[in-house]
């Protein structure tokens, strides 16, 4: 069955509530997610799911060269990153779509869905 | 291939001349009736749009080149079929390093979901749905779609659109290159996902009727019959494909008589120094009247169905409705306004959009008066659109607020896309009062 990356964004700079005007909003998202999660894995889609430290505590890592570069920061300079994301596995687009709306609405979120490479796929990325 | 074998005689008959004609018209006519359903079924069976494509192109060249000697199959649209999956099957069999892999994947993706409707689903509904399938950009839709389910070619396309064929290429190649990657499926949507996915549908259709109706672009003819009629053909199959009954098939119906009435009167749109003319000043004898007999008769059938507790009309149907009300009437003057003003009551209600309540004034200026009708497009916030200054400009006309109107043509002949509207704005405007001078 294809696996699903539902990704969500926000904002770089967090306030206290992790990005949520209140500490009550924070936490009813986070009753609803979870709720989402277990209905997920009841359901069998589930594969995994966590959010991010802010994207300010990330590293990037050259190894390529004969030393490591390192550098504080996102790879990317963006206003909003990568804070959460779910991997699922769903039959098709239409599956994954109706699961993400529910995502959406239980992190209170806009989620990106992207799929992962398929056996399929991958072996004719290689036979090209 | 015994089918062929049987009209070689036939065909190298002395009067091949003449058969050579109808081999053409055979081709023609099965390219316009078969296409969608080759297309359609090599996906099915391949679960690969792409493979489905070139299979379907192969099997029409395969014709070609062999109706004209071995004589029309008697039935053109199995042949292509076969023609197509075998063409597809060899073209498996060519890159089948990784054969088993892939054929097995295929047929898992093609019976990935049961059928939730209990019914044979016509593999043409399948195509359409895919084609139209909302994580694609609408330009990707339409382009698919013409591509796919009309047999437009690339050319075709990127001509109708006013773009080049590397980009309408570009498009179907992305889009079939997500429908793969994010495996967007090839059937029928459930039930419950029904009606929205069928108004992405009609959107796209209706889209590609507009733009032919009313062409955008200097150098345009502005009515482009071939969209109208490929919108109209690609309707009519949906029609077909999706009979009454079914969840959301009369806004189908709807859909398929507001083209028709449109289309119906687009003898008589268009002067002959190619002016736009409007609804009230058209000859209504040059109006097809076939057309507008098919559009009332679907539009009654509606009415009948919402009268027997069918669901409330959705908007194609009252926009239907509302043409049906303009093309009963023989004159203008017979025009029954105040039941176009309570359809577009009707309307607002379910798209309360700036542009449903602009035509509705131009409704209400004929039951109320300018001035009332003046007052509602002042509200309006659609100082980007053209036809919000061509309708104030007349408006205003009416009024005799002349300065003022003057001032609207000119803001809507600058926004006017079409060549036509912009020929008959600056009429009208040439028709007021010169200006005062300071």
């Amino acid at each position: 069955m294809p696996t699903y990356l539902l990704s969500v964004y926000g904002p770089a700079e967090r306030n206290e509530f992790s990005g949520y005007p209140t500490k009550e909003d924070l936490l009813r998202s986070l009753e609803d997610t979870k709720a989402f999660n277990d209905k997920l894995a009841a359901e069998g889609y589930f594969v995994f799911a966590d959010g991010l430290e802010p994207a300010t505590t990330a590293t990037v890592v050259d190894g390529q060269g004969d030393q490591p570069v390192i550098t504080d920061g996102p790879y990317l300079e963006a206003k909003e990153y990568l804070g959460g994301f779910w991997i699922i596995k769903a039959p098709d687009l239409d599956v994954a779509l109706r699961l993400a709306a529910e995502a959406s609405k239980a992190c209170r979120g806009k989620v990106e869905v992207r799929s992962f490479h398929t056996e399929e796929s991958f072996a004719a990325l290689l036979g090209s | 291939m015994t089918e062929l074998s049987e009209h070689a005689e036939q065909a190298s008959s002395p009067v091949a001349g003449s058969r050579s004609v109808d081999v053409e018209e055979a081709i023609t006519q099965a390219h316009c009736q078969e296409w969608a359903r080759v297309v359609a079924t090599v996906t099915r069976r391949f679960g690969d749009l792409d493979a489905a494509e070139d299979a379907a192109a192969e099997a029409f060249a395969a014709a070609v080149e062999r109706w004209p000697h071995d004589g029309v199959p008697p039935n053109p649209g199995a042949w292509l079929t076969t023609t197509a999956t075998r063409k597809a099957v060899d073209r498996l069999r060519r890159e089948s390093r990784r054969d088993e892999k892939h054929r097995e994947a295929s047929l898992l993706f093609d019976d990935a979901a049961p059928e939730p409707l209990g019914a044979i689903e016509d593999d043409r509904l399948r195509l359409i749905f895919t084609c139209c399938h909302p994580a694609l950009s609408v330009e990707a839709r339409v382009a698919l779609t013409l591509r796919m389910v009309g047999g437009l070619t690339v050319p075709e396309i990127a001509r109708a659109f006013l773009v080049q064929d590397a980009t309408v290429g570009q498009r179907i190649t992305r889009a079939k290159a997500k429908i793969k990657a994010a495996r967007i499926p090839f059937r029928v949507p459930t039930t419950q996902d029904l009606p929205a996915r069928l108004d992405a549908v009609l959107a796209v259709l209706f889209l590609i009727f507009n733009e032919g109706y009313l062409a955008t672009g200097a150098g345009t003819e502005p009515i482009r019959h071939d969209l109208t009629a490929e919108a109209i053909r690609l309707t009519r199959l949906l029609h077909e494909l999706l009979p009454d009954g079914r969840d959301g098939s009369g806004e189908v119906t709807g859909l398929l008589a507001l083209m028709l009435l449109t289309d119906a009167r687009r003898p008589a749109r268009i002067s002959a120094t190619g002016e736009l003319v409007t609804l009230s000043e058209q000859d209504r004898g040059a109006w097809d009247r076939d057309l507008i007999e098919e559009g009332h008769r679907l539009v009654r059938e509606r009415i009948a169905a919402v009268a027997a507790g069918g669901p409330p009309p959705g908007r194609y149907q009252l926009l239907a409705a509302i043409n049906a009300v303009h093309t009963y009437a023989r004159d203008a003057r017979d025009t029954d306004w105040s039941q176009i003003v309570a359809l577009y009551d009707q309307l607002v209600r379910i798209d309360p959009l700036p542009v449903v309540a602009l035509n509705r004034a131009v409704a209400v200026a004929e039951v109320d008066g300018p001035d009332v009708a003046l007052a509602l497009v002042d509200r309006l916030p659609l100082a980007g659109y053209h036809a919000f200054h061509a309708t104030r400009a007349e408006l205003l006309r009416r009024l005799g607020r002349s300065e003022q109107a003057r001032e609207a043509y000119g803001r809507a002949i600058e926004l006017a896309g079409n060549t036509a509207e912009s020929a008959y704005l600056t009429r009208r405007r040439s028709q007021l009062s010169p200006p005062r001078t300071e």
